[in-house]
C-alpha cells in the first residue's frame, strides 16, 4: 500500500482548509520561483523523466505533449487549457482536487504554463460543479493577492493568469476539441484533426489541453523529482493515481494509490471489499463507463494500470472502478450507459448520431429478452460500424461497453432471450 | 426540451449583473467576446427565475454582437439551460449506472411520490420541478441529487423523502452525504491520511 509520505493529495477528503493557509502548510507554493527558474526545457525533461501519463483517460505522456508546443511564437500567443469537465460515469476525482486542494491545480497551471510558454490558462469546469468552481475562484483570488499569479508571478519575471470557464452540461465537452469550441462560445462539437490543438487550439492559437489531475501533480513531481515519481508503480505506468471506487462495495470512496495496485487489493483495502464478499463479485468496469467490463476471473489478478488493463482488452481510462456484484442485471447496467451515450451524442457524425440511439433501442429489448438470438451478432456488428468511424471517441465509447458485455456475458444475454421466448410461447 | 411558445417580456441584465459582465469580458482576448455567451446565458437564467427565454437569447446576441441563431444554438445544445419555465425548486436526480447500482430507482420513486410529479414536470403550484440528469460526477457518493448549486449524496428512500419534506417545510437540508459519512472518505473512517484527521471529524458507520 502507498505510504502517506508518497501521497500527493494530502487533502483529498477535505480534512483541512482548501485555501491558501492550509495549502502552504501542506507544502504548496514552496519555492515556485526556483522551480520556474530551472527553465522551460529542464521542466519538460523532468516531466518526461517522471513518466507521467495523462490522467484524463487516454494516458498520453504529459511531458511529451508539452514539448509539441512552439518554442518560438509566430506572433500568436500560446494557451494552457485545463479539462475539468469531469463527466465520465464513475469518475469523481477532479472534483476532489478542485474543492479540497485547488492550489495544487493553480500552482500546476503556472508551472506547466511557463514550461510550454503559455500566456494564460483557462480551466473549463463542468457547469454542475458550482460549489467547486466557487472554491476555485476564491483560491485564484488568493493566489493573485499573494502575487503568485498575474504580473511577475511568484517573482519569477513571468506574467501569467488563470481564468475559470464554466460549462453547461454536455459530456462531449470533455473531448478536447469540443471543449475548445465551447470555450470559444459555440456548441461543443469536436473538430476534425489535424490541425491538432498544439498548432491551432483555442482562438486559433497553439494550445495544450491537460486533465486536472495531470496538472495538479506537477508541482509535487518537480519538488520531489521525476525519479521519485518514476520509482512508484511500474515501468511505463509510473506514479500515484486517484481511484474512484463506486457501485457494489461496502465503502465506496476516492483514494490515492500507487499505479499498478492489484484491483482486488484496491477494493479490499480501501472500499471495504465487495458487498457480500469477493466471491459475490460479478464484473467490474475498471476505468469509467467507456471501457470494456471485466469478469471476476480477470478481476482476481489484474493490476490497475494502463498496460495491464490494456492487455485484458479494457483500459485504465479515468481509473473509475465501477463494481457490480452478482445481484446486478448486467444487461440493464449497460443499457443505462447506452442511454447515456445516446443522450450525449453531439449529433455531428452519422454513425454516432444514428448508432447510439439504435444500439440503445436494441439494448432495451435485450433487457427484456424481446429479441432474436441473431440480433446479438447484428448488434455487435453495428458497434464495429460505429467504432473508429466518427470524428471523436464518443462513438467508440458507446460501442465498447456493449462489446464488453457480449464478449464476457453472451450466455446471459442469450438466456434472457430464450426465457422470454419460453414465457411468451403461444 | 422544446422552446416554450408563450414567452416572457423583454429582458435586460440587472445593474449588478451588468457590472459583472465587465469582468467576464476581460477574461477573453480582444474580439473574442463570444466566449462570454455561456456565462451570460447562465447568469441571465438565474436572473430570470431559472429559464432562458427568446428575448434573453436576443439580448445576449445583441450584447455580444452575435447572430441570434448562434446564441439559440448554444442555448439549445447544453442541458443546463432550461428553455421553458421551471419551478422555484429544481430537483435533479442522477440515474446513470453508478447511481443506479446504488439505488437511484428508490430515490426517483421517493421524489415522484413526495412531489406527485414525473420527470420534466412542475408541480401545479409552480414550486417544484423534477429533472432526470446524466452522471453528476459524484459516483462514490451515489445516489445523488443536485439542488441549488449543491449535491445531496448517499441517498436512500428514507433520506430522499426527508430531503423533500424538509424543503417543503422551508428547512434547508445540509449538502453532502446524507448517511453520516465524511465527504468521499470511506464510511467508518479513512484507510489513508489518518494523521490528517481533524479531532471533531465523524465518519458514520459502526466502526
Amino acid at each position: 500500500m502507498l505510504k502517506d509520505k508518497d501521497r500527493i493529495f494530502t487533502n483529498l477528503y477535505g480534512f483541512e482548509s482548501p485555501f491558501l493557509e492550509g495549502a502552504i502548510k501542506r507544502g504548496d507554493w514552496d519555492g515556485t520561483k526556483e522551480i520556474i527558474g530551472r527553465g522551460h526545457d529542464s521542466l519538460i525533461n523532468e516531466m518526461k523523466e517522471s513518466g507521467l501519463r495523462g490522467r484524463g483517460g487516454a494516458g498520453f505522456p504529459t511531458g511529451l505533449k508539452w514539448s509539441f508546443m512552439p518554442k518560438e511564437s509566430d506572433g500568436r500567443p500560446s494557451y494552457l487549457v485545463i479539462n475539468a469537465d469531469e463527466s465520465e460515469p464513475g469518475t469523481c476525482k477532479d472534483r476532489e482536487i478542485m474543492r479540497h486542494d485547488p492550489h495544487k491545480l493553480i500552482e500546476g497551471c503556472l508551472i506547466a504554463g511557463f514550461a510550454m510558454r503559455a500566456i494564460s490558462a483557462y480551466i473549463y469546469i463542468r457547469g454542475e460543479f458550482v460549489y467547486e468552481a466557487s472554491v476555485l475562484e476564491k483560491a485564484l483570488e488568493e493566489a493573485r493577492s499573494a502575487g503568485f499569479l498575474g504580473k511577475d508571478a511568484c517573482g519569477s519575471g513571468y506574467d501569467f493568469d488563470i481564468f475559470v470557464h464554466r460549462g453547461a452540461g454536455a459530456y462531449i465537452c470533455g473531448e478536447e476539441t469540443a471543449l475548445l469550441e465551447s470555450l470559444e462560445g459555440k456548441k461543443g462539437q469536436p473538430r476534425l484533426k489535424p490541425p491538432f490543438p498544439a498548432n491551432v487550439g483555442v482562438f486559433g492559437c497553439p494550445t495544450t489541453v491537460n486533465n486536472v489531475e495531470s496538472i495538479a501533480v506537477v508541482p509535487t513531481i518537480l519538488r520531489k523529482g521525476g525519479a521519485w515519481f518514476a520509482g512508484l508503480g511500474r515501468e511505463n505506468n509510473t506514479g500515484t493515481k486517484l481511484f474512484c471506487i463506486s457501485g457494489h462495495v461496502n465503502n465506496p470512496c476516492n483514494v490515492e494509490e500507487e499505479m499498478g495496485i492489484p484491483l482486488k487489493e484496491l477494493i479490499e483495502k480501501h472500499a471495504g471489499g465487495v458487498r457480500g464478499g469477493w466471491d459475490n463479485l460479478l464484473a467490474v468496469i475498471p476505468g469509467g463507463s467507456s471501457v470494456h467490463m471485466i469478469p471476476k476471473s480477470v478481476c482476481d489478478n489484474v493490476l490497475m494500470d494502463f498496460d495491464s488493463l490494456r492487455a485484458e482488452g479494457t483500459g485504465l481510462g479515468t481509473a473509475a472502478v465501477i463494481v457490480m456484484d452478482k445481484s446486478t442485471d448486467l444487461i440493464r447496467a449497460i443499457t443505462r450507459l447506452s442511454e447515456f451515450y445516446k443522450h450525449e451524442s453531439c449529433g455531428q457524425c452519422t454513425p454516432c448520431r444514428e448508432g447510439t440511439g439504435w444500439m440503445w433501442r436494441v439494448m432495451e429489448r435485450l433487457c427484456k429478452g424481446e429479441a432474436e438470438i441473431e440480433e446479438i451478432d447484428m448488434l455487435l456488428d453495428v458497434t464495429k460500424q460505429i467504432e473508429g468511424h466518427t470524428i471523436c471517441a464518443l462513438g467508440d465509447a458507446a460501442a465498447w461497453p456493449i462489446q464488453g458485455l457480449i464478449r464476457h456475458f453472451r450466455p446471459e444475454v442469450e438466456a434472457r432471450i430464450l426465457e422470454y421466448k419460453k414465457n411468451n410461447a403461444a | 426540451m422544446s422552446i416554450a411558445v408563450k414567452d416572457s417580456e423583454e429582458f435586460v441584465f440587472s445593474p449588478e449583473n451588468l457590472a459583472w459582465t465587465e469582468g467576464q469580458l476581460k477574461k477573453y482576448p480582444k474580439n473574442r467576446q463570444m466566449s462570454c455567451v455561456m456565462p451570460f446565458l447562465q447568469r441571465a437564467q438565474e436572473q430570470n427565475h431559472g429559464w432562458v427565454s427568446i428575448p434573453i437569447m436576443e439580448y445576449i446576441a445583441d450584447f455580444l454582437d452575435m447572430p441570434y441563431i448562434r446564441v439559440h444554438e448554444v442555448a439549445s445544445f447544453y442541458s443546463m439551460y432550461n428553455l421553458k419555465p421551471v419551478g422555484k425548486h429544481v430537483i435533479e436526480v442522477c440515474t446513470t449506472t453508478p447511481c443506479w447500482l446504488r439505488g437511484s430507482d428508490d430515490v426517483v420513486r421517493a421524489c415522484k411520490d413526495e412531489l406527485g410529479i414525473g420527470f420534466g414536470e412542475t408541480t401545479n403550484d409552480g414550486e417544484y420541478t423534477l429533472l432526470e440528469v446524466e452522471c453528476a460526477g459524484a459516483c462514490v457518493n451515489a445516489p445523488v441529487i443536485a439542488y441549488k448549486e449543491q449535491y445531496y449524496e448517499d441517498l436512500d428512500d428514507v433520506s430522499t423523502r426527508k430531503f423533500i419534506k424538509d424543503l417543503k417545510a422551508g428547512v434547508s437540508p445540509k449538502p453532502g452525504p446524507q448517511n453520516g459519512r465524511f465527504k468521499s472518505c470511506p464510511m467508518g473512517g479513512p484507510t489513508s491520511l489518518k494523521d490528517m484527521v481533524p479531532n471533531d471529524a465523524t465518519f458514520g458507520g459502526d466502526k
